[in-house]
């Protein structure tokens, strides 16, 4: 793995099964009286936010506190970003006041990349606009685990807006660098451009796919999608693409529904799906989280600040990575 | 002593104690520390990840036969603890199992070989963010010296004089097949590779 983690096609199999396994015992100091180990001691980590979260910074920022490291939390809103200074004289900025690590997320697609070639610290992408968001793959991926044995044929469909998804995209990178098979369902305009090359299945049609899948993961449909002319109504996407109670009864016994969040109820998920015990694992996503943050956070600055494993380029998209 | 000295002047791994040899260590430890402890009441035992593992579960068992009491075992891992964090590729972690309160215990800390004393260190911090123990007594198989920190053992198998640049390896059935200690000369080692 690189010094970065940018992108989930950077990850070797061994690079992936690492971090589910650190998160794994690194779970355990969550449990504990005291939720916190010195490892990262001295060690400053910044999240600089350009876009709104809640759930992705607040569950690096408590990544970064658990292993005992410095939290600087930056949001464009109310900083200079506002007065109009670009990301590079800020990742300058930051370099200087000597951060560690930068957690990114950007709404420009590659902007982890730019700051990367800029700064000596580690960067962490935490969504870059519709490209990529390795980490949350990553924690879906430990969720599939904690249900299923082995990703070796493990039957992933991923539902939704897959053309501005970046979960769908590096969920999909990280899946089938483990061996599960992806099905990506979508209607035709919210599939991308030459999505035959992600090594994933493609189809249109959800009730045809869903009785075959041990796990069911619906995107967010942002929803002002819907005034740029993607679908022609809520209510017909939801007919056609959203996870109801009847859909639920066509999965098997077995299968899990996940969801990145955050969830529009009625919309692509109803609420009956989203609240069910026994299927829905959304809430052990956003638990997840937390592990497999720390375990990255562990591996990536743990060290002499080179990666771990072996080093792996990632290529962009598309491209020869998912062949 | 003598085997120290004769393993320290001869190149390749040589055997210093065999399988036999180890478990009359780990019995005179049982003994040594039911003796010092007047019994196993409020004892614990806690092995420090990898072989310290192994080790403290059979000296529970053991201490468990002499007194005819089962005394628990627990699992300590020290990674997130170390002081060479960042100085070299992160180690490994493993599950910490202290399925007991330590508050006002005697915890019995095991591990395979007891050489600068930095596992040690990081495993007396590891323990005290689980509790208060009465006491922590430290149990090892192998004392090698070297020491870099001010720690002794409480309780030693085998004292093993050795140079800084051989490796001395503990060889447990339950990780490795069998049982024993050997000691290699890994200077002599690098440079015949």
């Amino acid at each position: 793995m690189d010094k970065h983690l940018l992108s989930a096609a950077d990850l070797t199999a061994d690079d992936i099964t690492r971090v589910l396994d650190t998160a794994a015992h690194l779970a355990k100091v969550t449990d504990r009286a005291i939720k916190k180990v010195p490892t990262l001691r001295g060690r400053t980590v910044c999240n600089l936010f350009f876009e709104d979260s809640t759930r992705t910074r607040i569950s690096f920022e408590l990544a970064a506190k658990r292993l005992s490291a410095d939290v600087i939390n930056f949001s464009a809103k109310g900083s200079s970003v506002s007065k109009g200074e670009s990301l590079k004289d800020t990742a300058i900025t930051l370099e200087a006041m000597g951060v560690d690590a930068i957690v990114i997320r950007h709404g420009a697609s590659g902007a982890p990349w730019r700051l990367a070639e800029w700064v000596e610290a580690v960067v962490v992408n935490a969504g870059d606009g519709t490209h990529e968001h390795p980490t949350q793959a990553l924690l879906d991926l430990y969720t599939m685990r904690q249900r299923f044995p082995s990703f070796d044929g493990l039957k992933v469909a991923i539902v939704g807006d897959v053309l501005h998804s970046r979960v769908a995209r590096s969920n999909v990178l990280a899946l089938t660098t483990m061996g599960a098979e992806v099905t990506l369902v979508a209607p035709p305009t919210l599939l991308p451009a030459r999505v035959e090359t992600w090594g994933a299945a493609v189809s249109y049609d959800l009730d045809a796919v869903l009785p075959k899948q041990d796990v069911v993961m619906m995107l967010r449909v942002q929803l002002e999608r819907q005034r740029a002319g993607f679908f022609p109504s809520l209510r017909e996407y939801a007919r056609l693409y959203g996870l109801d109670g009847r859909r639920l009864d066509a999965m098997a016994d077995h299968a899990i529904v996940m969801h990145p969040g955050p969830m529009n109820r009625g919309v692509e998920i109803a609420a009956e799906v989203a609240d069910s015990i026994e299927r829905s694992v959304i809430a052990d996503q956003v638990a997840n989280g937390i592990s497999v943050r720390m375990a990255l956070l562990y591996l990536l600055l743990g060290g002499p600040t080179e990666g771990f494993g072996e080093p792996r380029r990632g290529a962009p998209m598309g491209r020869e990575v998912v062949a | 002593m003598s085997d120290g000295l004769e393993a320290f002047l001869m190149s390749g791994p040589v055997t210093v104690l065999d399988e036999a040899d180890v478990t009359r260590a780990l019995v005179r430890i049982a003994h040594e520390i039911v003796e010092r402890n007047k019994g196993t009441d409020g004892l614990l035992v806690v092995g420090i990840h990898t072989r310290g593992v192994p080790l403290a579960r059979r000296l529970a068992a053991k201490l468990g036969e002499i007194e005819g009491r089962q005394v628990p075992a627990g699992a300590l891992d020290v990674a997130m603890y170390r002081d060479d964090i960042g100085m070299r590729p992160p180690q490994a972690t493993h599950d910490t199992e202290l399925p007991f309160d330590l508050a006002g215990k005697v915890v019995v800390l095991v591990d395979d070989v007891l050489y600068t004393g930095r596992t040690v260190r990081a495993a007396l911090d590891a323990l005290t963010d689980f509790g208060r123990p009465r006491a922590i007594q430290l149990a090892v198989l192998v004392d090698r010296g070297h020491r870099e920190l001010p720690l002794r053992a409480d309780y030693v198998g085998k004292n093993l004089p050795t140079s800084p640049g051989q490796a001395v390896r503990v060889l447990l059935a339950e990780t490795d097949g069998s049982d024993g200690v050997v000691i290699e000369d890994t200077d002599r080692k690098a440079v015949a590779s």
